[in-house]
């Protein structure tokens, strides 16, 4: 395939993802604005007056990028999983790409492609929901940090979500990761708090988890405060694309999951 | 001699729990053959076409198409076929025209062209009052007719058809049989596998029977019919087609 006739694949494969979503948005957009919604008035409003400030920051402010981290992780996962795992399990529409000339390259791409809009749709209507709840104000210290983090943690999520549809084998397995793997690492990886607040202990478990590194350089973009340096929050970023790039690339080549 | 449209050589499969499904598969296919694989149910003809479109991985052997391997090179040996599989696997919440243009976008066929060449096949399968409806509430037989429109979009010159009028009433089977016939006249290559021996008898030039993994018989239809029928085969019962006799003397457990 030359690479017009690649582009057009891979245009057919996000296009179709993007229908699929804005067909059932009430299941893949509407879900995430109502919890942050509810994360807003109560951790914000209700309990955020009595808590103060936050590194120096009202705490409102100081949830808003780790709630849109949130929706992004979230969305951006259990698109990809759920997409791939429907086409494999439930009507094998999967069987129409791999018989296509389509390389694993580029199926890879698109189906974590629909992944990563989704994510910044996600986080990008959760982020106008928050200006409501600030008196229309939003801090921004480095638009191009905030973009950067936003596409790659999506990248990153949807690449994981990715593997989970490619090792799944019921709909249970695709449910279980972000239920009990992907919420605990979001919640405790820093939306809420800062990891200075912690006992030193638990600021050491903070730094296994991969999450904190996203948020803090998410935050950073919008508050310009970080708990650790920027550099190494977009260095875990990068290195976890680079692995999970391997891994898939690895599972789509030899058919894992897909071939007999 | 022009290159065959299929060529399989010395072809194994064993699967993860152990069942060997070919044994050592060799079997050419020349262009603008109709072609018919038979053999019972698990003799391993699903297998021979997973391999061949990339659906299932192979342990040993050969496959090339139109003299591209499909190793080491599988988007040129890919572009030829177009693949009619013995399951339905289409979204059926998608509407059959997008379920073809899409298909035809994975060939990287742009939709300026995809959308009347789909409209046109769908139309011509008699499909085209259902095209912008759910495929969910077409019939069985109407499935299997998107079905061949989304294997042509992409203008193979190789088609593959595993068991495509199971389930299908008889006159749908016929219509279908005669669009294929009108398909093979345009020099269209065409494997078949089917169960109906007698509409296999009358379509297909050349003819392998498979059983057990291993091919028994192969040649031209005439061929291996006047090899192996007589006048006193299948003598006592019941007596189906020529072919039907055939292909029950070689796969029969007895």
């Amino acid at each position: 395939m030359d690479t017009y006739q690649l582009w057009i694949s891979f245009y057919t494969m996000l296009r179709k993802d993007i229908v699929r979503m804005f067909r059932i948005w009430v299941q893949t957009f509407l879900p995430s604005v109502i919890t942050a919604c509810l994360y807003f008035a109560i951790f914000g409003t209700i309990l955020g007056s009595r808590i103060g400030d936050m590194q120096g920051v009202n705490y409102m402010t100081f949830v808003i990028p780790g709630l849109v981290m949130l929706a992004i992780v979230t969305n951006a996962y259990s698109n990809t999983s759920f997409t791939f795992f429907q086409s494999k399990f439930f009507f094998r529409g999967i069987d129409e790409i791999l018989v296509s000339p389509t390389p694993p390259w580029l199926l890879i791409a698109g189906f974590i492609s629909g992944g990563v809009v989704r994510g910044i749709l996600v986080g990008t209507l959760v982020l106008l929901v928050s200006i409501f709840f600030t008196g229309l104000h939003l801090a921004i210290h480095n638009i191009l940090i905030i973009f950067g983090f936003a596409v790659l943690t999506a990248l990153v999520f949807s690449l994981a979500g990715l593997v989970n549809g490619v090792y799944a084998k019921s709909l249970d397995a695709i449910n279980i990761v972000p239920t009990f793997v992907l919420t605990p690492l979001v919640y405790l990886g820093g939306v809420f708090y800062s990891v200075h607040s912690l006992p030193q202990l638990a600021q050491y478990v903070t730094y296994i988890n991969p999450v904190f590194y996203l948020i803090n350089g998410f935050r950073y973009g919008f508050l310009g405060i970080a708990d650790i340096a920027i550099w190494m929050s977009l260095s875990v970023l990068l290195g976890m694309i680079v692995v999970l790039v391997g891994i898939n690339w690895y599972l789509i080549r030899t058919g894992m999951g897909l071939k007999q | 001699m022009s290159t065959p449209a299929l060529k399989i050589e010395h072809l194994t499969k064993t699967y993860a729990t152990g069942t060997v499904a070919l044994k050592g598969v060799s079997l050419e296919i020349p262009e603008g053959d109709f072609f018919a694989l038979l053999g019972p149910n698990g003799a391993g003809k699903t297998t021979i076409i997973g391999i061949t479109t990339g659906l299932v991985n192979k342990t040993g052997g050969t496959v090339s198409v139109f003299g591209h391997n499909i190793d080491k090179e599988t988007e040129p040996a890919k572009m030829q076929i177009g693949l009619v599989g013995q399951e339905i696997n289409f979204n059926p919440f998608e509407k059959p025209i997008n379920i073809v243009v899409n298909q035809a976008g994975y060939y990287g066929i742009p939709r300026s062209i995809a959308i009347p060449r789909a409209r046109k096949l769908l139309t011509d399968l008699g499909l085209a009052e259902k095209m912008e409806q759910n495929a969910m509430t077409l019939s069985g037989g109407m499935k299997r007719r998107l079905m061949i429109a989304r294997a042509l979009v992409n203008e193979p010159r190789f088609l593959i058809l595993d068991e495509p009028t199971a389930g299908v009433d008889v006159e749908l089977r016929r219509g279908m049989w005669e669009y294929l016939k009108g398909l093979s006249g345009k020099g269209l290559t065409i494997l078949l596998t089917t169960h109906y021996l007698e509409e296999a008898e009358q379509l297909a030039k050349h003819v392998a029977i498979i059983n057990k993994g291993q091919i028994v018989e192969q040649g031209s239809m005439e061929d291996v019919l006047a090899k192996h029928h007589s006048a006193e085969s299948g003598t006592a019962g019941y007596r189906g087609g020529r072919l039907e006799e055939v292909f029950l003397k070689l796969t029969s457990e007895k």
